[in-house]
């Protein structure tokens, strides 16, 4: 069993008459890509928020690293805020050492890793450039390098990759990848479902403040099968009995569920009656069904 | 603590090496001392000759209008006088002057005449009346003349310290210079506040720093920093002044052209000079000096808190008129209230207004070249120290809320409900 890295308990968070987080629980093991998932308004940056101690819960304990969360630990998270900017007048090597020191790093330290990263990025030329001067996708590796620049237990990231072109953000996703390997826990907050696929292991979705789901997102997806199966298959007409239900049909590709106590093997079995089958698989279902069927369902 | 020091160095490098501020630092002195110095310079170099026609029936105005130093009278025949009103512009005169049966004078012009013009005529002219009506009544002019007695009384203060000579001009103007300085100061500064809040909010960095900084240490950081940057440009203001001042007097007013008159004008300036140093004297000027950094310290750090606030609070400069205003009321109120307060500085408004912190910094710099007692003077003190705690406090709950906000309108109903979010 994993430790955690990070759990939240029981956290309430309102703003006057709104409650912007309702008891939420989240556990994120550590090492792990966690995906935080949800509708906009759902809570999400609030969360991360706190997490950051930008602002501060009503109620609820967050444990990290096996201890209450203290002022200190800022120096172990890094936060990539979806509202991200950086100074347009400021040169951008004494903008990037700037915010290292406020991490917490020395002068020395913190030149020599900037060096590190932005000879990684291949943004060594710009370091005396002003930020005006650079277009909106080379301040993003900026501020990718002033997130991880002080070797995070936890990165925290908020849509990372809006505001990239696909290039880039392959580029992105491989650092990340890079990072999450070598050991560090990051959350990651996104409405696009397929990055959520490609890169996290949990996930939690948030609606109107409150948990609904969590865990591995490989027994979520194992969860919401439906027991939907697509075939191909050469038939003039597909009949079937009772048993099964053809939910979606396009030219020769059928979706079919099974019902009451068939199985697979019975479906087959009449499938081939009908004529010649060229595919046959599962339809488990993408995050994005899951998404949108957890959210409407509540 | 580290981290809200490397803020203040931010903050206050960033604006020193602007080159708004350079220009800003450079000029400053040299319109100050220009204005110091121009005026004298002018008053040295005399004024255009002016010619005026003048008719009359009869010599007896026009013999006793004289040359003076910038007008010149020339009688003209009634024929030209039609002649002149219909092109007064082409003529070679400036105005016309029309006396009629000895009651009505009519000053005739293209253009509307100057003030001191029109001034040093009617001075001419009700000269002339009472002299002949002096003269009427039997009076010797000369005798007159000779007796005519010069008074002037000599104001003493009575303090702590013995007497000390009082300059009740002298008084008025620091207490002028030293109200309006202020209110530019905070005024200019907590804007530069407002600015800097604006910018890092739209430029979307705030979250960013306060993942690593309570938002109250950047809120800190940067009033600090900018109160860094006023000081220094305070600072060297002052000295600039002196060294272009002083230049500027030993090029323009040591020159062989008045040598021959400097004589004169050396004994009459160090007298002048050593009644200035006197009643100067009168004036505790460490006092001034500690006071008038204190009051415009605490002066900007409580309105600077309140203007941080409002630039937390909106989207871009635009938005900022609503709040702005009742920041800046009693700023404004004070300014008003210099005039009346120069002119009693121990009434009960005076008082008042130099004790309530709002108005504290500029109209107590009002009152203290007059003389302000030591007890009200640190009750008003410890009073502005509450008073930009107290703003500072209220300032620091509306902006943590206001930088993260971002896209919405905030009206005042808002900016009550953030003071109640728990941080």
């Amino acid at each position: 069993m994993r430790n955690n890295i990070l759990i939240a308990k029981d956290i309430v968070k309102q703003y006057g008459n709104y409650t912007a987080l309702n008891h939420v629980n989240i556990a994120i093991p550590e090492g792990c890509i966690f995906g935080l998932l949800g509708p906009n308004g759902a809570g999400k940056t609030t969360l991360m928020r706190i997490i950051n101690q930008i602002i501060a819960p009503d109620s609820g304990t967050l444990i990290f690293d096996g201890k209450p969360l203290k002022r200190e630990d800022i120096a172990k998270i890094g936060y990539l805020p979806e509202e991200r900017g950086l100074y347009k007048k400021m040169k951008v090597g004494e903008q990037a050492l700037y915010l290292a020191k406020l991490k917490g790093m020395a002068h020395n330290e913190a030149i020599e890793k900037l060096q590190f990263w932005f000879k990684r990025l291949d943004i060594l030329d710009w370091w005396n450039k002003k930020v005006e001067e650079l277009s909106k996708g080379m301040a993003q590796k900026i501020q990718f390098v002033v997130t991880v620049i002080h070797n995070p237990k936890l990165l925290i990231f908020d849509e990372p990759f809006s505001g990239f072109d696909p290039i880039n953000a392959a580029i992105i996703r491989k650092e990340i990848l890079a990072l999450s390997k070598s050991g560090t826990s990051i959350i990651f907050s996104t409405h696009r479902m397929e990055s959520v696929e490609e890169i996290c292991n949990y996930i939690a979705l948030i609606n109107k403040g409150e948990t609904v789901l969590q865990g591995p997102i490989e027994k979520i997806k194992k969860d919401f099968r439906n027991n939907t199966f697509s075939t191909e298959i050469k038939a003039e007409k597909l009949i079937l009995s009772d048993y099964f239900e053809i939910i979606h049909q396009k030219n020769e590709c059928y979706q079919i569920r099974i019902n009451n106590n068939a199985t697979s093997n019975d479906l087959l079995n009449e499938l081939m009656k009908n004529g010649e089958i060229i595919s046959f698989e599962e339809k488990i279902p993408t995050m994005e069904d899951i998404f949108i069927k957890a959210v409407q369902d509540e | 603590m580290n981290k809200i020091w490397l803020i203040i160095k931010r903050e206050y490098l960033i604006r020193v090496r602007k080159r708004s501020f350079i220009i800003m630092t450079i000029l400053g002195p040299i319109l100050m001392a220009g204005i110091i110095i121009l005026p004298t310079y002018l008053a040295m170099q005399g004024h255009d000759e002016r010619s005026i026609a003048l008719y009359e029936e009869g010599t007896s105005f026009f013999d006793k209008l004289n040359k003076s130093d910038n007008l010149h009278f020339v009688k003209i025949p009634f024929e030209e006088v039609t002649l002149l009103k219909e092109d007064i512009g082409n003529s070679p005169y400036y105005a016309l002057l029309d006396i009629e049966n000895k009651g009505t004078f009519t000053l005739y012009s293209n253009q509307q005449v100057s003030l001191s013009i029109k001034e040093d005529i009617e001075n001419k002219i009700a000269t002339i009346l009472q002299h002949q009506k002096l003269e009427e009544a039997g009076i010797d002019l000369q005798f007159l003349q000779e007796n005519n007695a010069i008074v002037e009384v000599k104001t003493i203060i009575i303090g702590e310290e013995g007497e000390t000579t009082g300059n009740a001009e002298v008084s008025f103007g620091i207490a002028f210079m030293c109200g309006i300085l202020i209110y530019v100061f905070i005024f200019m500064y907590g804007t530069m506040v407002m600015r800097g809040v604006i910018e890092e909010k739209t430029s979307r960095i705030v979250e960013v720093i306060i993942s690593s900084v309570k938002p109250f240490q950047l809120m800190m950081g940067k009033i600090l920093g900018v109160a860094l940057v006023g000081l220094t440009q305070f600072m060297l203001w002052i000295l600039l002044t002196l060294i272009i001042s002083s230049c500027a007097e030993i090029l323009f007013f040591d020159t062989s052209a008045i040598a021959s008159e400097s004589m004169e004008l050396e004994k009459e300036q160090s007298v002048i000079l050593s009644e200035l140093l006197k009643s100067v004297a009168g004036i505790n000027i460490p006092q001034l000096l500690i006071a008038f950094i204190f009051y415009f310290l605490g002066g900007y750090l409580l309105y600077s808190a309140l203007f941080a606030a409002v630039g937390s609070a909106v989207d871009a400069e635009a938005d900022t008129q609503q709040f702005i205003l009742p920041i800046t009321i009693p700023l404004i109120l004070s300014f008003i209230l210099m005039q009346p307060i120069m002119d009693n500085p121990d009434g009960v408004l005076a008082y008042w207004a130099s004790i309530i912190p709002f108005t504290s910094p500029i109209i107590m710099m009002v009152r203290l070249p007059f003389g302000v007692s030591n007890s009200e003077l640190i009750f008003s003190m410890s009073l502005l120290v509450i008073g930009f705690l107290a703003t500072t406090a209220l300032a620091a709950k509306i902006y943590r809320t206001g930088i993260l906000m971002y896209g919405k309108k905030t009206s005042y109903k808002e900016l009550w409900k953030w003071l109640s979010y728990k941080g």
